[in-house]
């Protein structure tokens, strides 16, 4: 029995184990470790061991009938075995839960995804930890020292709106603020801070430290420990089509051993996961400089089954601001007066010593000495997919030969620091080499090298087997957040951050989820195209991505999010009370724009000509003219001075844009109708008749949760979602079998209906 | 006496089967059933061995078609010729010898039609079950070859049998057939069997091709088409889109398209940082105007193909009892519409579907157009209006009487006595509306054949329907009575007589120039529109078009949506523009990396 069952578990089969003893005899050869013959064996009367999980011919979960938890953990890191499964008894380091460690939430990782996750989870009530390699490098910012832009920054409003930290703090730690694309329509404005980097760590890790129900704990995370209870035995056919939950989480083991309980664990490792540093032709594992990689997380997840792939990332060398000579450069100098990015605020406290930026560019000698030295990196010598919209300055070089000049912007790092990032020329040459090559740019000549540029290697998860509250389909309570799902950028991950905090602290109370559609919000977007998409080069978000742009504006994320955080249950009381006001302000003036009416001759006399085509307009409908504005009314609507600058900017947007939001009010709902067809988690594919081989296994990969999620998947065919919704809707009948009794979703009598239905078509 | 004892023997032979199929059939009606079961009786009365094959596999056969065809298909065996059994019983051997056995035998209402039923090999029927889907699925190899009838039944003149897989050229040689790489993306044979066919058509073939990833919308469209396809026009037209004419045509505009997006949103989305030049607008205002003037020109193409595709309407108009309905049974052969002496015997439209010289014509006789104090009539006659209307081809019946004066007698035309008083003023007005209406003159046959009084007689009611094209016509000269005149020409005069059938194949040929004229550019020169969904998606891209270059320069990011818009409807043509596909090229042209 013992050795039939070893080949076939190398075989990815399924195995029975005749009885209990076989089973734990099993177990203690395969973990070398000693497995109690007690309580938790002492009911069951088989044992299964699960399918494999596709990777380097090994098993994953043990579970049982009887479901006693056994607690299992993956471990690679330098073991022959690949992977050992061991009960709670047979693990001597894990202590049982204490209230000291065991918590609701933890989160892994102190960057921006990790930070706005722990915070949030806190924020719904959830006891939370997080874990960080580091406590200094809470809420660091590795790369350029800067904040928002266009897209990004409706995204840093959004997290604001759901009471998220970092548009609060970069208000606090903020140096220069521009709006980009103010030349453009609302729509596409772009708020955008430059940000001390020192003192957006010290407000982070100040608000972090006092947090309540926020705990803080400097340790490196070893693996992942799951409870693997609650699969059945998996049945004959079709085994990667049945439900994908193969394991649920229990908490984290610490590097020490220490094994940290939690029902949900929210992992944000950025470029960690087998984090590779390149400069020229070195190689060396690193997640950030001077920071080490985390090797072991990265085979635990891809031992669970996990796509890993690589993608890379780049950021430019630091300079001495004292040694650039700026006589001759372009500056660029900040709003004033400065918007805020959070809605909190009205004004940020260094509105009146904002730093200035200066534009420099590179040169054909510039060009020439990359040219000349491209041999020398093997960062981009590789295959790995880099961004296409930040390349390195030398894929820049190699894409776009004819170009004679690339921008450079050079950005202050803070106050009380003379380092300057020149935004625009990551790069990998060896050291000597980007001395020279920067040394060739105007303004550049004398400039000190403080630290040389390097590009990162990492593993991703691919974001596809994410759900919408970006908990892993795979292991139930394990969520993902920020540049471990192939994103880039402080406010994607940022985004991901507080959606997965949210959710982990609300499923950790068993609340329902927060989950956000692309109409919504870009974070929905943003969601939507990683789990239906799934990513292929780091990705970032663009207001093109969003097919809602006129309704997801910069101004309006208060109006559109907060209501939706304050019930799920994620804004603290201050904010809301502050929200409300602005709700009562925001309908007391469209109310007062919508009932002042007037016909064409009258608005004439009030300076607001129109040519008479006998149509009365409401004074909403009128901002609707070019070149109309809400100070416009401000005499005929004496009460509208009343109200708060900021709202009285929305509404004018609100009335500049009516016709088209009437028109994508209309869109918005055709889309919800999509989204409000669920498409079951357990759905067989297999079954679903006339679906192509090519759109059936797309489906079956992506799992849409939607039938609009379905729609968005590429490649699928009108005919497809129409035999879909087809199915969905016939078999959506409630599951009972003749006699009345209720069917268990998934079980066998389930799919026999499934068959059943399928063949009456 | 043995003959008969046989023809018994085998007569019980198909009722047992026919029994079978019963119990197991549920959907069978037993009305049906009975009558053919009274066919086998009748046949083997007769003792015909070999009809009784035949009758077999038309009881089979009628299993797998709806109740309603059954009757019909029934009366339809006992009155046949034996034309039908005969090519049958003499083919039946050689095909038997091949993998692929086709016993054929149907008819229809309309006569000789045939029924083909094809069976996997030598596969025999195993229940009647089998029947109910279309038998030749697959070969034994199970997924391989298949087969199937790929022309609507009932529709098709010709039957077009593909057969798709790796062995598909093996048939080849049975089947006489030629061979290509197909649709499917196997290699295909595609046969042509002259027998008129009735058959089962099934979604083997394009849900092969979805697998194999062969097709976008345009061309499963044009490959539906092609399967209803009636008439060799049609087929033409269909082949073109599934062939993706269309295909490459909209790819084109998509491409154009996406690229004047990309240029947009590069500036929105880069504009500011990477210093994306304000001229770049002023391009994408000029790209879209160019693509603006090309989808209106495509979509300003007199709705041809779709004319084409779902059959070209005609009209027959005139006074009561210009004999109208008689030209229908002529053209059409059979009693479709009932003909009395009496005026105003065609209340109802009658419509027949006819077949003219390739070309699908639907063709209405309509009641005559007078005043009446009935008011069935009178409904009749607002009907008749309306598709006038709506025709695409109207055909004018006046008989020669009413252009003469009731006493001008004997058997002699006499030009000089004719004049349109006798014309119903709503008739003329009618004729006159629309210049293209196609004039008979009937009952020609009441008058001596006198080639020379004819034609000046014909010039003269020419004359006096349409007086202010009197010169045109003085200087053509050409007009003859047999129409033969020059296309040049609007207005057409045909003499003709029902009574005897003089004078009407003339001018059905002329009706197949005209059609010619009218409809060739869309089977040859660019594609045509063949779907309303196309055109009302292009319709829908160019009016967002058309606000965009409203717009101007003034908002961006409105002019963005409106692009977004047409790209979302021309999208439901070709298939979706995702924003990846615009973010392609904003990476393309432009170097952003801040």
């Amino acid at each position: 029995m013992l050795k039939a069952s070893r080949q076939l578990v190398v075989a990815h089969g399924v195995v029975q184990l005749g009885n209990t003893k076989s089973a734990c005899r099993y177990i203690q050869r395969l973990t070398n470790a000693p497995v109690a013959f007690g309580a938790s064996f002492s009911t069951s009367t088989t044992s299964t061991f699960g399918r494999g999980f596709g990777h380097r011919g090994v098993t994953g979960l043990i579970s049982s009938r009887s479901r006693q938890p056994l607690l299992s953990t993956w471990s690679s890191r330098g073991s022959r075995t690949q992977m050992r499964t061991v009960t709670l008894a047979a693990c001597p380091e894990a202590q049982p839960p204490t209230p000291e460690t065991s918590f609701d939430v933890i989160v892994v990782g102190g960057g921006h995804a990790g930070s706005e996750a722990c915070a949030a989870a806190a924020r719904t009530g959830a006891k939370t930890l997080l874990l960080t390699q580091k406590l200094d490098t809470i809420g660091e910012m590795s790369c350029n020292p800067s904040f928002g832009g266009v897209g990004k920054g409706v995204l840093v409003r959004e997290i604001d709106a759901l009471d998220g930290l970092c548009g609060r703090i970069s208000d606090l730690a903020g140096v220069q603020f521009r709006i980009l694309n103010r030349s453009k329509g609302p729509a596409v404005h772009g708020p955008r801070a430059q940000i001390d980097r020192k003192l957006y760590k010290q407000h982070m890790q100040k608000i972090l430290h006092e947090y309540s129900n926020l705990t803080i704990k400097a340790g490196s995370v070893s693996d992942i420990v799951l409870a693997a209870d609650i699969l059945p035995p998996s049945t004959s056919f079709a085994p990667e089509q049945s439900s994908r939950v193969q394991g649920e989480i229990k908490g984290i083991k610490l590097e020490s051993g220490e094994v940290i309980y939690a029902p949900k664990v929210v992992i944000t490792t950025g470029t960690f996961l087998k984090g590779e540093i390149h400069i020229g032709l070195e190689a060396y594992p690193a997640g950030r400089i001077n920071e080490e990689a985390s090797v072991g997380l990265s085979d635990s997840l891809a031992q669970a089954g996990f796509q890993l792939s690589r993608l890379k990332t780049g950021t430019p060398p630091r300079l001495n601001g004292k040694t650039i000579d700026y006589t001759e450069l372009t500056p660029q100098y900040g709003d004033m007066p400065p918007s805020p990015f959070s809605y909190l605020n009205k004004e940020v406290p260094n509105a009146h010593r904002q730093l200035i930026c200066y534009q420099t560019s590179t040169n054909s000698r510039t060009h020439e000495v990359i040219r000349n030295n491209l041999h020398k990196s093997i960062h981009i010598r590789e295959t790995v997919r880099g961004p296409r919209y930040c390349p390195s300055i030398e894929s820049k070089i190699m894409r776009f030969a004819a170009k004679e000049a690339h921008t450079i912007w050079l950005e202050p790092e803070g106050y009380d620091t003379d380092v300057v990032y020149p935004n625009g020329i990551s790069m990998t040459l060896p050291e000597k080499e980007q001395i020279e090559m920067i040394r060739t740019v105007k303004g550049l000549e004398n400039v000190e090298v403080l630290r040389c540029g390097y590009g990162v290697e990492y593993d991703y998860v691919d974001p596809r087997e994410l759900q919408r509250t970006l908990e892993t389909h795979r292991i139930r309570g394990l969520y993902l957040a920020g540049q471990i799902n192939g994103t880039t950028g402080y406010e994607e991950a940022a985004a991901q951050g507080i959606l997965a905090g949210v959710n982990a602290g609300l499923a950790a109370q068993s609340k329902s989820p927060l989950i956000l559609t692309r109409a919504d919000a870009y974070i929905g977007v943003l969601v939507d195209d990683l789990i239906t998409k799934g990513v292929e080069e780091p990705y970032r978000i663009f207001t093109s991505r969003s097919e809602y742009r006129l309704t997801l504006r910069a101004d309006n994320a208060d109006l559109r999010l907060t209501r939706k955080g304050y019930e799920a249950g994620c804004i603290s009381d201050y904010r809301w009370k502050m929200f409300q006001e602005t709700e009562r302000d925001m309908e007391r003036g469209m109310e007062m724009m919508n009932n002042f009416t007037l016909s064409p001759p009258k608005w004439t006399e009030l300076g607001l000509g129109r040519s008479d085509d006998g149509i009365k307009r409401s004074a909403l409908e009128m901002l609707g003219f070019p070149n109309i504005k809400i100070e416009h009314f401000h005499k005929a609507i004496p009460e509208l001075k009343e109200i708060d600058l900021a709202i009285q900017e929305k509404i004018e947007i609100e009335g500049q844009y009516a016709v088209y939001l009437r028109r994508q009010g209309a869109e918005v709902t055709a889309f919800m109708r999509d989204e409000a067809m669920e498409i079951p988690a357990n759905l067989d594919y297999s079954i679903v008749p006339n679906l192509s081989n090519e759109t059936r296994s797309k489906l079956i990969k992506h799992r849409p949760a939607t039938l609009g999620a379905a729609k968005r998947i590429e490649g699928m065919t009108p005919s497809s979602i129409v035999e879909l919704l087809k199915y969905v809707q016939r078999t959506r009948q409630p599951s009972t079998t003749l006699t009345g009794e209720n069917i268990r979703p998934g079980s066998r009598k389930d799919r026999i209906r499934q068959r059943l239905f399928a063949k009456q078509f | 006496i043995g003959k008969i004892v046989t023809g018994i023997v085998k007569a019980v032979v198909v009722l047992v089967t026919i029994i079978i199929i019963v119990l197991i059939n549920a959907f069978i009606l037993v009305v049906a059933v009975a009558a053919a079961v009274a066919v086998a009786f009748v046949k083997t009365a007769v003792g015909c061995g070999r009809t009784i094959a035949i009758v077999t596999i038309t009881v089979i056969v009628t299993v797998n078609i709806e109740a309603s065809t059954i009757a019909a298909a029934a009366v339809g065996t006992t009155t046949s010729t034996t034309t039908s059994p005969a090519t049958i019983a003499a083919d039946a051997p050689a095909i038997a010898s091949t993998p692929v056995v086709v016993p054929v035998s149907m008819s229809s209402a309309t006569g000789t039609t045939c029924l083909a039923r094809y069976y996997a090999h030598q596969a025999k029927p195993k229940s009647a079950l089998d029947y109910r889907e279309p038998v030749l699925r697959y070969t034994e190899s199970h997924l391989d070859t298949i087969y199937a009838l790929s022309t609507h039944p009932g529709k098709a003149g010709v039957a077009v049998i593909r057969v798709s897989g790796p062995h598909a050229k093996q048939h080849d040689v049975s089947w006489s057939g030629t061979s290509k790489t197909t649709i499917c993306g196997e290699s295909e044979a595609t046969v042509s069997i002259e027998w008129r066919a009735l058959g089962q058509r099934n979604g083997d073939m394009v849900s092969r091709a979805f697998e194999n990833d062969k097709f976008d919308l345009t061309e499963i469209e044009g490959l539906a088409d092609l399967l209803n396809a009636e008439t060799e026009a049609q087929r033409r037209l269909a082949l073109r889109q599934a062939d993706g004419g269309l295909r490459l045509l909209y790819d084109n505009w998509r491409t154009e398209l996406i690229k004047s997006m990309a240029l947009v949103e590069a500036l929105i989305d880069f504009g500011e940082d990477e210093n994306i030049e304000d001229d770049v607008y002023d391009t994408v205002i000029e790209k879209v105007t160019d693509l603006y003037r090309d989808i209106k020109r495509h979509t300003e193409d007199d709705r041809c193909g779709e004319i084409l595709r779902d059959g070209i309407q005609v009209t027959i108009l005139g006074p009561p009892n210009a004999g109208k309905s008689s030209f229908l049974n002529f053209i059409t052969k059979r009693q479709a519409a009932i003909v009395s002496p009496i005026p105003g015997t065609t209340r109802d439209i009658v419509e027949v579907s006819l077949d003219v010289g390739g070309y699908p014509i639907i063709i209405g006789d309509t009641a005559g157009l007078r005043s009446s104090t009935d008011v069935i009539e009178m409904e009749g006659v607002r009907r008749a209006q309306d598709r006038i209307q709506t025709a695409d081809i109207n055909i004018a019946i006046l008989p020669v009487t009413d252009f003469l004066s009731p006493q001008s007698e004997g058997h002699k035309l006499e030009a000089n006595a004719i004049s349109n008083t006798g014309v119903d003023p709503v008739v003329l007005n009618a004729i006159r509306k629309n210049p293209k209406t196609m004039v008979l003159i009937n009952k020609m046959d009441l008058f001596d054949k006198d080639g020379n009084d004819q034609e000046m007689a014909m010039a003269k009611i020419r004359e006096s329907l349409w007086p202010e094209f009197d010169q045109v016509s003085q200087d053509t000269k050409d007009l003859t009575i047999t129409g033969n005149i020059d296309s040049k020409v609007d207005h057409r005069l045909w003499a003709i007589s029902c009574e005897k059938g003089e004078g009407i194949s003339g001018f059905l040929k002329d009706l197949v120039v005209s059609l010619k004229d009218r409809f060739n550019s869309s089977l040859v020169g660019g594609s045509s529109i063949t779907q309303y969904r196309h055109r009302k998606h292009l319709e829908n891209c160019l009016q967002s078009l058309e606000a965009f270059m409203d717009l101007g320069a003034d908002d961006v990011v409105l002019g963005a949506e409106e692009l977004r818009h047409a790209a979302s409807d021309l999208g439901r043509i070709t298939g979706r523009v995702d924003v990846e596909d615009v973010l392609d090229v904003v990476f393309r042209e432009f170097c952003i990396g801040k």
